[in-house]
């Protein structure tokens, strides 16, 4: 019998142990688990880079979609080509010659040294902290801007929403909103991707005359008839913390802690 | 061995399909069928996973210490799951953003863990392979079949093509609403089992009670 079991080996002998043995039990566990461990830790490695790149083309798709410039015959990175990449101080509104290709606004956010803690009062996004700098993507025709994109995001029900939204030249005359990462609730929350809706956005104007920043989703419908209704969306229906948190996040991300310096140095410059 | 071998394949499609004798696995059959695309990729997804799954946990199912069998049993099928859900974030992104969280929801399929417990445990890897294979098809012959009736009553598309032109894009047919929100998947898997239980008498199970006749007699 002894002679057997070394024959065996280490491995043999606990494979032959019977299986309800305590130290049997902690030596399959902890092989399983490591085996296991080993195989979900590779395949994570291994598909990175291509699961970045997919999240990149992704991204870039949503910028042309929320430009309405994506058709389905021209490759997406032909057609980015167009858009020029800058990154925007947002406490001054101006231009930061950093370098773009390197700057992920979303990590830089993470980051004490490169983002501010909001006060409850500023953050009516949820949104914790924002980064001192901002990717923009400019849409130039005829050496002046024709549309800009700026990447927006903060709290709705039960996720926070990524998104862009698109300006006209004016930087006043919304060109279009969309959500690119969210996870509210499908067929109610989850209509902020509904096509009719966010063509409701469509030339609708961030402020009024005086610069204030006036635009919201309502609760129901916009009356037409009452003056202000070029401020305001449609609110989904059995959706509305949903839709609070959205008017919330544009009001934000329009207003003084966001692209509001930036929105009004550029409106000023046009004009 | 041929007979056998065609049993653990074939029987699980309609004989003893998961779906709809078993009624196991609904929730995702509710969740992922409002187009084909999306059910396809689900299906497949489920089937890998339900095939090798069964041949792992089959190949040490003698050194699993039954203490904590259901435990090995979640850990190998999550981490199968993992990297089915890697693989479609790299090479098919479009439909894992659709699927979603789905993917991730296999690990708790009631078909995956019941086939290692009922099948994998007792059998050898080969035939516990075939097996999952067997009930992954199974799962996915009702998949496709209630995302047929869902994606083209509720949209008038068929995998994304236009197969009857829509109103509101000039053609004739109102697509049915309904067919979108995830209860018209249980009146499909429920007119299914109507269908296969009809033809398929011996599938029907006998009434859990009688209803008991109340003679005017007794009430007095």
């Amino acid at each position: 019998m002894t002679e057997n079991t070394k024959k065996l080996g280490f491995i043999g002998k606990i494979l032959s142990l019977p299986n309800d043995n305590p130290t049997k039990t902690i030596i399959v566990a902890a092989l399983l688990c490591l085996v296991c461990s080993i195989l979900v830790s590779t395949s994570a490695v291994i598909f990175k880079p291509l699961q970045l790149a997919n999240k990149e083309a992704d991204i870039k798709k949503n910028i042309l979609a929320v430009t309405g410039l994506l058709s389905e015959e021209a490759d997406v990175n032909t057609l980015f080509k167009q858009f020029e990449v800058k990154i925007v101080d947002l406490e001054t509104g101006t231009y930061s010659d950093i370098d773009h290709a390197a700057y992920d606004q979303y990590k830089a956010a993470g980051d004490p040294d490169t983002s501010i803690a909001l006060t409850a009062e500023q953050d009516i996004a949820s949104i914790g902290r924002r980064a001192k700098l901002a990717k923009v993507y400019l849409l130039q025709e005829g050496g002046k801007t024709s549309q800009v994109v700026l990447p927006i995001h903060g709290y709705g029900l039960w996720s926070t929403l990524y998104g862009f939204i698109s300006f006209e030249g004016d930087f006043n005359t919304i060109g279009g909103l969309q959500f690119y990462a969210h996870a509210e609730t499908p067929g109610l929350g989850g209509e902020v991707d509904n096509p009719k809706w966010r063509k409701l956005w469509q030339g609708k104007k961030a402020f009024n005359d005086q610069g204030e920043l006036k635009i919201e989703v309502v609760r129901g419908f916009v009356d037409f008839k009452v003056a202000g209704a070029e401020h305001q969306v449609d609110g989904l229906s059995g959706a509305t913390l949903t839709s609070v948190g959205v008017s919330n996040l544009v009001k934000y991300w329009l207003g003084d802690h966001g692209f509001g310096p930036y929105l009004k140095n550029m409106n000023e410059a046009e004009r | 061995m041929a007979s056998e071998i065609k049993a653990a394949v074939y029987d699980p499609l309609i004989d003893n399909n998961p779906i709809t004798l078993q009624v196991l696995g609904v929730c995702s059959a509710l969740a992922v069928t409002t187009n084909m695309m999306a059910a396809l990729i689900m299906s497949i997804a489920l089937t890998t996973v339900t095939a090798f799954s069964g041949a792992i946990i089959s190949s040490i199912r003698n050194h699993i210490p039954s203490s904590i069998r259901i435990i090995v049993q979640m850990t190998i099928i999550a981490s199968l799951v993992i990297i089915v859900d890697q693989l479609l974030k790299a090479y098919a992104y479009e439909a894992s953003k659709q699927l979603s969280v789905f993917v991730g929801l296999i690990i708790t399929n009631c078909i995956v863990l019941g086939r290692a417990e009922a099948y994998a445990m007792k059998n050898p890897p080969g035939m516990s392979f075939l097996d999952g294979i067997g009930n992954g098809l199974g799962y996915s012959l009702i998949l496709m079949a209630v995302a047929f009736f869902r994606e083209l009553l509720g949209t008038g598309k068929l995998f994304g093509h236009v197969i009857i032109p829509v109103a509101n894009e000039g053609g004739w047919y109102i697509p049915n609403g309904l067919m979108l929100l995830p209860p018209s998947a249980f009146f499909v898997i429920g007119l299914l089992i109507w269908l296969i239980r009809s033809i398929k008498k011996e599938q029907v199970e006998p009434a859990d009670y009688q209803i008991h006749q109340v003679h005017r007699t007794e009430v007095l």
